[in-house]
């Protein structure tokens, strides 16, 4: 915790009471982001495991290290975790939850007590799925298809559903709070056009939140109903449809990649122009494409399932409906771009995270639109070429977003600056790794190998290789800020209120804050990101 | 008063003396409520979306099987259906007037609203209840003995699947579950409601409990409203 | 900013009179036993029709009325009812619109 250096008698959240108590029956937004922050890394650390387990199979194309049971189950827990655990409240339940409040000038969210009811359901939901992983597992695949998981699956589906289900309520209760809290919270002056994106990008993330996981939710519970009563809902022999588990999952789950991509777009919003110095370009074009994208996203579902036995007439319609959720994304990677132009750019560590960002969630992205074609998507479907689009997607964009806003707030959540050369290297190590591991992955899909399988023909092994070989790069390069920001916590420099010079209101209160974020609540008279009046940040700050 | 930003500074401090209920990060009671009003309605929405799946399954179901579905839908007790039906809405009844009394201050007419409402709550799922032990009886509830031979040789000209009639009454015990299940959620909630109503707690100023249990309660009546015609009445024409 | 307005007692905040409740109470059971006997008559596919109609302006009635949306001036209400409505049919219209194609020529 931040001491000896920050003058002792200022009171901040951090220190403002001391003991487990006052942690884990916190009502302050900031807290519960910090209990967030640490529940979600452990899960981070818990899905990697498995990755590691899934590239050191494929490391040879016999299947040597697992039998193929464990190998189901290492991806299906790698990528339930991985959704569910760790990218769906990443952003919103850590940096959502420790700025909006101060993004708009309010002491607290809408219901505070509600925010840490959502922490515990997460916790609890959490344990559940902690206490399937040790009792063996669940190997559906991340997606639950029927009939495998309602009748033919002997592992432990019930819990891993009934716990999906009720972290589902962490979700939604975390998307009531913000929606209420944009709608009646916001200072006086703080008028939606002046709220910085990265509020417009949670607010429409909330939307998708609220509105798409009631479905996942009571669908997981028609499985787990089936599974317990041998109802036979879905399956084909006893005239049940698995297509239609299949509708219900990913009306949601499509919507929720939105969940996973648009806090991470936020988070973007709000370095580019701070580190170009400039004013973003076309405010209102990125709101608006947020709420497009959350739109949008929810109309284009059954593109999961053109191979699947749907009819040809939705599938040509869900394929031009996918096309065109990809105009409002790329409106803002033009928006963003053309932020940087003729700006004052530094290459500080949130920057790199930021280009990174941009470079490979466009290559995501344009793949998406790959597997949006029907003709392209009949070969490639269920393949690696799927795997890496959307990993391009989910961690070139959506965790290298978190990392880049972990970095850029760490002054304000932590009271001190950390490292930034070893910030920098280790942006440098997540792309170099994340790409070695992803690319290679892209060429043996669409060379044909399946995803999901844990054997492989030998000309694919050159790939799988490279791929392994990047993700221990990749891992490297997510251990280090681990280290460095742990070491920041007690050695790093005190943080001033604002070191990057950026607009926003978290950025006039001291870092780190106290604990109803302003002495006196605001009054905003300013348009945001007003960067043609703000003052270079200090070159020190940028370079250490 | 949509909408609004908050007040500005002090007036916090003087409102908290003032007002008990006003917790500390709203900057007055108007405030305060607006976004009780807003979180429920906003969790009212994704309870339709909730349902929503279910009545989605249902639909499919229904337009795949629809002989089945119909004879399913015959053999429930349309009597005690309708019944329900309008227990709810005698429920709906005094929840709105109990917001009246909160409005008007008037406490003991307020917990005998409330009262009134648990009662038909109760009601309503006793008479749900009875229903599905005389299902039970007749080996329509799925995995506990389940038997639908005997609509089988009611319909003979309908040639019924029975695993497709399994199905209706799969979707009939999840919806009505479902449904009982929020039903008891919001007994709960107003036996808390009522609870605070008699200790005194609300006042022409302050109800918004009151208001917003009963806009929970008044949905779970809406809930009611739709499934009756869609399980009870899929055909009940004369020679069907 | 700050107004000289008592904001203690919302003034904008709609009481209804127990008779015009009682009235509404009376529509919803009539519609109810209207909904019950017509399902008994022979309408062809039209039962169902009549029968959803009903069901939607019995809860159009219920949310207008007992849940004061008919009063309030407060836009979100509105705009999240029917966010969450519209989303519903989106579900439902694009899943069965699957369902009716296929095997189509």
């Amino acid at each position: 915790m931040a001491t000896a250096a920050v003058s002792t008698e200022r009171k901040n959240y951090l220190n403002a009471e001391y003991g487990i108590r006052s942690w884990l029956l916190t009502t302050d937004h900031k807290r519960i982001a910090l209990l967030y922050l640490i529940s979600i890394t452990f899960f981070f650390f818990v899905g990697g495991f498995f990755a590691l387990l899934i590239r050191l199979e494929l490391l040879t194309p016999a299947g040597d290290l697992l039998t193929a049971d464990m190998y189901n189950k290492a991806f299906t827990m790698h990528g339930q975790i991985m959704v569910f655990f760790f990218l769906i409240p990443s952003i919103p339940a850590v940096l959502g939850n420790f700025l909006i409040p101060m993004m708009i000038g309010a002491k607290d969210l809408a219901f505070p007590r509600i925010n840490l009811l959502s922490w515990y359901i997460y916790i609890i939901a959490g344990g559940l799925y902690l206490h399937c992983l040790v009792s063996g597992g669940v190997d559906t695949g991340w997606t639950f298809y029927t009939p495998y998981s309602s009748l033919f699956s002997n592992t432990h589906v019930i819990e891993a559903g009934l716990s999906i289900f009720i972290v589902g309520f962490s979700s939604i209760l975390t998307g009531l709070n913000f929606v209420v809290t944009v709608h009646r919270m916001r200072a006086p002056g703080m008028t939606w056009s002046r709220l910085p994106l990265f509020v417009w990008s949670h607010y429409a993330t909330s939307i998708i939140m609220l509105l798409g996981t009631p479905v996942i939710a009571i669908t997981l519970l028609l499985v787990v109903l089936e599974r317990t009563l041998n109802l036979g809902i879905f399956d084909p022999s006893r005239g049940g449809d698995p297509v239609l588990f299949q509708h219900l999952f990913w009306f949601y789950s499509h919507p929720a990649v939105y969940i996973m991509i648009l806090p991470s777009m936020a988070v973007i919003s709000e370095i580019v122009p701070c580190f170009s110095r400039k004013r973003v370009f076309g405010y209102s074009f990125i709101a608006a494409s947020s709420i497009a994208i959350a739109a949008i996203g929810f109309l284009v579902w059954a593109h999961h399932m053109f191979v699947a036995g749907i009819s040809l007439y939705s599938a040509l319609v869900f394929s031009f409906l996918s096309f065109l959720v990809a105009v409002p994304s790329a409106v803002k990677i033009f928006n963003w771009t053309a932020t940087m132009y003729k700006g004052s750019v530094s290459f500080s560590t949130p920057m790199l995270y930021a280009f990174g960002f941009i470079g490979l969630f466009t290559i995501g992205g344009l793949t998406g639109l790959f597997l949006a074609t029907l003709g392209v998507d009949v070969h490639v479907h269920d393949t690696y070429f799927v795997i890496a689009h959307f990993h391009y997607v989910m961690v070139g964009g959506a965790v290298m977003g978190y990392l880049g806003g972990i970095h850029f707030w760490w002054p304000k959540i932590s009271g001190r600056m950390y490292p930034e050369a070893w910030g920098r290297l280790a942006a440098l190590i997540v792309f170099l790794g994340f790409n070695l591991t992803f690319f290679p992955q892209f060429i043996v899909g669409y060379l044909g190998m399946p995803r999901r399988y844990w054997q492989y023909p030998p000309e694919f092994q050159v790939y799988n290789v490279l791929s392994t070989a990047g993700a221990s790069i990749l891992a490297v390069g997510y251990l280090l800020p681990m280290v460095y920001l742990l070491w920041s916590l007690r050695y790093g420099k005190p943080a001033p209120d604002n070191p990057w010079q950026a607009t926003g209101l978290e950025w006039r209160t001291s870092s780190p804050p106290p604990t109803f974020n302003f002495e006196e609540t605001p009054e905003v008279t300013w348009e945001a990101y007003e960067y043609d009046t703000m003052p270079m940040p200090d070159e020190v700050t940028l370079e250490r | 008063m949509s909408d609004r930003a908050g007040t500005g500074d002090s007036p916090l401090v003087l409102e908290h003396e003032d007002r008990p209920e006003l917790r500390h990060h709203f900057a007055d009671v108007v405030q305060q409520r607006n976004a009780a009003s807003l979180g429920m309605w906003w969790f009212l929405g994704t309870e339709i979306m909730f349902f929503g799946g279910m009545f989605c399954g249902y639909l499919v179901y229904r337009r795949a099987y629809f002989p089945d579905f119909a004879a399913g839908s015959r053999s429930l007790n349309l009597i005690a259906g309708t019944l329900n039906t309008a227990v709810l809405i005698c429920s709906s009844l005094t929840v709105a007037l109990a917001v009246r009394a909160s409005q008007l201050g008037k406490r003991k007419q307020l917990v005998n609203l409330l009262l009134a409402t648990i009662f038909f709550g109760v009601c309503f799922l006793a008479i749900k209840g009875y229903e599905w032990r005389d299902e039970y009886i007749h080996h329509h509830v799925p995995t506990f003995y389940f038997d639908a031979h005997d609509l089988v040789r009611e319909n003979p000209n309908l040639h019924l699947d029975p695993q497709h009639t399994k199905i209706f009454f799969s979707l009939y015990f999840a919806l009505t579950g479902v449904h009982a299940l929020h039903m008891i959620v919001g007994i709960g909630i107003f036996s808390v409601i009522t609870f605070m109503a008699w200790r005194g707690k609300f006042n022409p100023e302050y109800h918004t409990p009151v208001e917003i249990a009963g806009l929970y309660w008044h949905f779970v009546d809406i809930v009611w409203i739709y499934l009756f015609p869609l399980l009870y009445l899929i055909d009940r024409r004369p020679g069907a | 900013m700050a107004e000289h307005v008592d904001h203690s007692i919302d003034h904008s905040e709609h009481i209804g009179t127990s008779g015009f409740y009682w009235l509404i109470w009376a529509i919803l059971i009539v519609a109810t036993v209207l909904t019950a006997w017509i399902s008994t008559i022979d309408l062809g596919v039209f039962n169902t029709v009549v029968a959803l109609i009903i069901a939607t302006c019995k809860a159009s009635i219920v949310v207008l009325f007992f849940m004061h949306v008919k009063y309030t001036s407060e836009k979100m209400t509105k705009a999240v009812l029917l966010a969450a409505v519209f989303w519903l049919l989106l579900l439902l219209v694009l899943s069965l619109a699957d369902y009716s194609t296929r095997y189509a020529g």
